[in-house]
């Protein structure tokens, strides 16, 4: 027994609520991470290529693809007759989404066929070889224009209404009515979309995809190959982004490389163009939102009636989940004491919209301090005191219910407000703001502190579950799986920390493994902030499992009660004696105890009726707050992000290092959306802006001057979650909600404040300067 | 001439390649991850916008100021074409970590900073940093911004990117660890050794791709094939193959040739080569006119000023391209030059109408001549942007202006891209201003006469009534910073 480990050691290396790097962070720097078109192609692979209509509503009379197949190395063109057993893909199951158009085009991009060859080169230049002729159709292509040509809905609305929000509308001492255009978003996940299919003997078929989802793949290919389930076994070891952008989009990829591998026998690859990736895959849904609000003449809000209507493109996608997450952030941190809050998700001739970072969330809170933001203005107020009065009470107040009757029993966000303002130093500089606006001809500053509480768990309840598989081999090391995926997230990295912490054993004896429908079945999307918090505690079921048998096991062998084994530091403690972690494995094997486990875990407490617009879909609430200061050229409209402070709360952080990275991140994709990131259609409804030549993401000089933050690291979480911890993925997009309202006030300066701006987003120089003429006007 | 050589040689990493099989169209990406299966490099976007493909290549540089030095530049390997990559040195990041798999400086600190999530932009991230690494080792925030205005990264927001990078640059291993430095001697002769005092010309199929040796190489290939395509730093070439997937036959690349690299400096003005990058030309430029200087610095990013030139700026033509308002305001003009001869023009008449310029087959941009600025005489150029870095502009307005003994426009000079078919001169707004008092209610006037010069589009960049509005606000600017008062913002006072 080597005794030298066991004396000096007393902790393990990568337990959990420590600061520890990317599991993968040095393959990431050294260019040996592999991601799906890095792996060594299966010998003969071919290569895919979407071919796109250009037309954004329109019959198709005839696709004459002769010169597409005539091209020396096309080895065959797929269009939806060539679907084995079905052309739908459609993940809400409306039956609304072929794989390809079959007779009809109905978005500006949409794939009609697809080319397979021998290099990607020849699919792609085949690809636009096709003679299409259409009959046009009349196309929407605006939430404007949907609403107008009669609003056909691509799936159900929702309503959430509590007391009489229009008799106190009328009651109010005051009230207003406004509209707030919110911009869709692109993902730009830095990988784009990838699928690698891989025929196998009989119905067998395992494809590499760079998805959020592995099941859905799964049950997708299965679906069009006419094969069951058990037939398809998907993989992904990594993604290169995702951000929601896949979710449900990978799907057809992945189903056309399986038609392609099925038909010819042979691996087939599909990787588009970063342009046919952001023409043919859907985005962040734009918001038209009409608000009507009443309030007395301190701030204090009566009632709210508000109409959220959506472009959800030509299918609904995830668009029904996206506009009810929208209606489940109205309130942002706000009482309503009257509401009603109505979705409208509009069929448009545009991309299918889907999930990204916040899932309508963030729309829906955007649109909530648009209100507050009227409310400051309308009174001569600072809206952080408009925030202050509407603000949930504690549990109890009777100031605690949501508009979907759900009680908030964790609020934090009066600590939360009050530390950051404090430690930011918000009431001085801004002052000092105004102070500075007076004498600044062309320059002008503005600063402002929005909250952000941000419900947890997916609205459909029976996704909230999540398995794990965990082995120990016989020398010690353990084998980890988990259904849920890594997309730079550091889930991989949170869910080796709670094994390691779990078997009190170094995180490198922790092996992590590509995650895949073949050891982990049923799973979730990674979506919703949810990774950490489902696979987290499956993963910690799996160990438990395990170490109750090794308990027993000890007890047994050692002569003494269960009390008496403990996991320590790399070792089993039984009694006065320490064993080796692996020498106590190897005994456990030999006696015949199992050392594998699949865990599982489901989301406690929860549930939902849509119908009546009524339950506790949220486990629990995450919360966090940003002062951002900024400065505009009223000249040109183009702005300055000098100063952000965020406090943000993460309960008890299950790793300090990669949650921050997550708040920072977050924010600068989150302020992304709000500023620079524009989607811009023409007439014939086409998306210009498919390219990062056309569509500006955050760079570094983008990001604020100065920025700091902080965990709010008194935090734990109220409910039973695996350390204690909160989810991290999507709250932070929405502290950036401070940069637009800040925007907003240097803008107001020009009119001495007396307006409120009403700043659509995204808010580029454009739409600043262009809102300084219409307040120079006033 | 010569016989022609049949192959493009240059050293990858360690291993010195000679082609002799490349297609006109071959792009150095796809060479790395198809051929030789260093997939490290990563393709994000395919149009040298997001960084993901970023590699070092090292070349012989002599602008006719420093001598001969082996640079090493970052470039965007997917739109850099394997036939311009002759007597070079192609460094990826598979080469900088030490054989043991030690990482270095730049990589690890990467890594102690969680500078990577998802990881797919970070390879490119850690070539840009080795880039400044090489160059800079107390670099600001404002060098780092700039080092990495043409890198994407979705997931971090930068911030951890930056300390990394203020991190590495303390971290000096002795040079044996780092592997540019200790084989700069060796490489530098290999490279000259790799040059061809020969026009190489390589047939794939029915493609050709043609590499002159010289000036006059060049001008015969051009007597040959007129209609050749031209391509000195395929920022925008490259895009023509990577997007739309045109042909180039024959491509003839100018990159290497050392006479079109030249920069002259005399009390006169500036001659600046037609191959001269962006990167290059930038301190000669900013030291006779500083408002250049800046502009340059948000041209694309670093690995396209790096790649792309003035002279490729000014030929295509492009109305929005960022380089023609200024040199027309500056009174610039253009040699062209050809098997018969050479010819200069005023730049200005070189752009006739959209996509067509006073260029005749046969001919090629030489060099561009910049007068230097009168003693007294005020210059600015102003662009406007959706993202302030690494963006094609909405509009660009330069200003030029000489006052009088009594503050009258004695002459004048206004220009904007971005509000016409052309790069083109404002002449009402001239006529408004020449002669005038330079005063508020002046500048008020000519900002009016602006809409007789010009009724800009709407885009997906702007509206025409943003164009029109800014380019107003624009000549407002330019009258009041020459009042001393401070109207553009700036998020760092000095770029070192």
């Amino acid at each position: 027994m080597d005794k030298s480990t066991f004396e000096e050691q007393t902790t393990i290396a990568g337990p959990m609520h420590t600061r520890l790097r990317h599991d993968s962070a040095h393959k990431h720097v050294a260019g040996t991470a592999d991601y799906i078109d890095d792996m060594p192609e299966p010998a003969g692979t071919l290569h895919g290529a979407l071919g796109l209509t250009d037309r954004a509503h329109a019959e198709i009379l005839d696709m004459d693809l002769s010169a597409v197949a005539a091209l020396p190395g096309v080895v065959c063109v797929l269009t939806a007759s060539d679907m084995p057993h079905s052309n739908d893909i459609s993940p809400s199951h409306l039956h609304d989404e072929p794989v390809l158009a079959d007779g009809r085009v109905q978005f500006h991009g949409q794939p009609a066929f697809a080319v397979i060859a021998e290099t990607r080169d020849i699919a792609r230049r085949a690809a636009r070889r096709a003679k299409i002729t259409y009959r046009d159709l009349p196309h929407l292509i605006d939430v404007a224009d949907a609403m107008a040509q009669g609003g056909e809905l691509v799936t159900q609305p929702l309503t959430l209404q509590r007391g009489d929000a229009d008799g106190e509308l009328e009651r109010a001492p005051r009230r207003l009515k406004g509209q707030m255009r919110i911009g869709g978003q692109e993902h730009f996940y830095l990988e784009g979309h990838i699928a690698l299919a891989i025929p196998g003997e009989d119905d067998e078929m395992t494809v590499w995809s760079s998805t959020q989802h592995p099941s859905e793949i799964q049950h997708m290919v299965a679906h069009v190959l006419g094969v069951p389930s058990n037939a398809v076994t998907v993989n992904v070891r990594r993604m290169g982004g995702g951000f929601g952008g896949k979710e449900t989009q990978g799907n057809q990829f992945a189903a056309l490389a399986a038609v392609a591998a099925r038909k010819l026998r042979r691996a087939v690859k599909f990787r588009p163009d970063r342009d046919d990736d952001m023409m043919a895959t859907g985005k962040r849904h734009d918001f038209l939102v009409d608000y009507d609000v009443g309030f007395d003449d301190d701030g204090r809000i009566h009632a709210v009636h508000a109409n959220y209507a959506a472009r959800c493109g030509y299918s609904s996608d995830l668009s029904g989940p996206v506009t009810d997450r929208a209606l489940f952030h109205a309130d942002s941190s706000y009482f309503y004491p009257h509401v009603k809050l109505t979705s409208q998700p509009l069929k448009t001739n545009t991309v299918s919209n889907t999930a990204y970072r916040g899932f309508g969330g963030p729309q829906g809170m955007v649109a909530a301090e648009r209100i507050i933001e009227e409310i400051g203005y309308a009174l001569g107020k600072d809206p952080l005191d408009i925030r202050r009065l509407n603000f949930y009470g504690e549990k109890g107040s009777g100031r605690d219910i949501t508009p979907y009757h759900q009680k908030i029993e964790d609020n934090i966000i009066h600590r939360i407000v009050g530390e950051l303002e404090v430690s930011a130093d918000y009431r001085a500089r801004r002052a000092a703001i105004i102070d500075f606006n007076k004498s600044s001809r062309v320059i002008r500053k503005g600063i402002a502190l929005t909250p952000v509480k941000f419900g947890i768990s997916f609205t459909m309840t029976a996704f909230n579950q999540a398995g794990a598989l965990v082995h120990i081999y016989q020398d010690g090391s353990v084998h980890l799986n988990h259904g849920g995926t890594e997309m730079g997230q550091g889930l991989y990295t949170k869910v080796a920390q709670i094994l390691a912490d779990s078997f009190q054993i170094d995180i490198d004896r922790v092996k992590i493994t590509a995650t895949t429908t073949g050891k982990v079945p049923n799973t979730s999307a990674t979506a919703a902030s949810s990774g950490s918090d489902l696979n987290g505690m499956a993963a910690f079921d799996a160990a438990r499992q395990i170490k109750d048998r090794l308990v027993a096991f000890a007890a047994e062998r050692w002569q003494t009660t269960a009390e008496h084994v403990t996991f320590v530091a790399n070792h089993v403690k039984i009694g006065e004696e320490l064993v080796p972690f692996p020498d106590f494995i190897r005994q456990a094997y030999t006696a015949r105890i199992q050392l594998s486990a699949a865990g599982f875990y489901r989301t406690p407490k929860i549930h939902w009726d849509r119908a009546t617009g009524r339950g506790t879909p949220f486990y629990y609430f995450a919360y966090g707050a940003a002062v951002s200061e900024v400065s505009i050229d009223t000249l040109t409209g183009e702005y300055l992000v000098d100063r952000v402070d965020v406090l943000h709360d993460v309960g008890r952080s299950l790793n300090p290092a990669i949650d921050l990275g997550q708040i920072e991140g977050g924010f600068v994709q989150g302020m992304g959306w709000l500023t620079t990131e524009e989607l811009w259609w023409d007439e014939k409804g086409r998306l210009r802006t498919h390219a990062p030549s056309t569509y500006k993401i955050p760079l570094a000089s983008d990001r604020p001057k100065i920025f700091n933050v902080r965990l709010a690291e008194w935090s734990e979480n109220a409910e039973k979650t695996i350390g204690r911890s909160k989810a991290v993925g999507e709250p932070p997009f929405m502290l950036p909600i401070s940069v637009l309202e800040a925007l907003s006030m240097a803008v107001a300066s020009v009119a001495d404040y007396r307006e409120c701006p009403r700043l659509d987003t995204p808010a580029t120089p454009e739409r600043i300067l262009m809102a300084v003429e219409r307040l120079r006007g006033i | 001439m010569a016989q022609a050589s049949d192959s493009i040689r240059f050293i990858l990493n360690d291993t010195e390649v000679a082609l002799s099989d490349v297609a006109p169209t071959a792009t150095l990406l796809d060479y790395l991850r198809l051929e030789r299966r260093l997939t490290g490099t990563k393709e994000g976007c395919a149009e040298g916008d997001c960084g993901a493909c970023t590699v070092l290549v090292g070349r012989l540089s002599n602008d006719g100021e420093n001598g001969e030095r082996l640079v090493y530049e970052s470039v965007n390997a997917c739109i850099r074409f394997v036939g311009s990559l002759n007597a070079t040195h192609v460094v990826t990041v598979e080469r900088l970590a030490a054989k043991d798999g030690t990482l270095h400086p730049v990589q690890q600190a990467m890594v102690d900073f969680h500078g990577s999530q998802c990881g797919f932009c970070t390879p490119g991230i850690v070539m840009s940093l080795y880039g400044l690494w090489l160059t800079n080792d107390n670099p600001s925030r404002a060098a780092i911004e700039k080092t990495l205005q043409g890198n994407l990264c979705r997931c971090t927001g930068y911030e951890p990117i930056v300390r990394a990078a203020e991190a590495a640059a303390r971290e000096r291993p002795l040079a044996i660890f780092d592997p540019i430095t200790r084989t700069r001697e060796a490489v530098t002769e290999r490279l000259k050794a790799l040059r061809s005092t020969e026009t190489i010309v390589i047939r794939k199929g029915a493609d050709c791709l043609i590499v002159p040796a010289d000036a006059t190489g060049l001008a015969t290939v051009l007597d040959e094939h007129p209609t050749a395509t031209i391509v000195a730093g395929a920022t925008d070439v490259g895009l023509w193959v990577t997007k739309q997937m045109r042909p180039l036959n024959p491509a003839v690349f100018i990159n290497g040739i050392a006479e079109l690299q030249r920069i002259d400096r005399t009390d006169a003005g500036l001659t600046i080569g037609a191959g001269v990058s962006y990167t290059a030309a930038f301190d000669a430029l900013s030291a006779a006119y500083p408002a250049f200087g800046q502009l340059i610095d948000r041209i694309g990013g670093e690995q396209v000023r790096n790649m792309g030139t003035i002279g490729g700026n000014i030929a295509n033509g492009s109305p929005i391209g960022d380089s023609p308002p200024p040199l027309i305001v500056l009174g610039a003009s253009v040699t062209l030059r050809s098997k018969n001869g050479m010819r200069t023009l005023p730049l200005e008449e070189f752009f006739i109408a959209y996509g067509k310029q006073d260029r005749k087959p046969g001919e090629f941009v030489e060099s561009i001549f910049v007068p230097a600025l009168p003693k007294g005489d005020r210059f600015a150029a102003y662009k406007v942007s959706k993202r302030r870095d690494e963006d094609i502009s909405a509009l660009l307005g330069a200003f030029r202006i000489g006052l009088d003994e009594d503050n009258r426009v004695r002459t004048t000079l206004v220009a904007f891209g971005g509000m016409a078919a052309t790069p083109k001169r404002a002449k009402a707004v001239e006529a408004a201003l020449i002669g005038q008092p330079w005063s508020e209610e002046t500048v008020r006037a000519a900002q009016a006469a602006l809409e007789s010069d010009y009724q800009p589009i709407t885009d997906w960049r702007a509206t025409s009534a943003y164009r029109m509005l800014a380019a107003k606000n624009l000549l407002m600017r330019f009258f009041l910073e020459s009042t001393g008062e401070t109207v553009q913002l700036q998020r760092f006072e000095d770029v070192a």
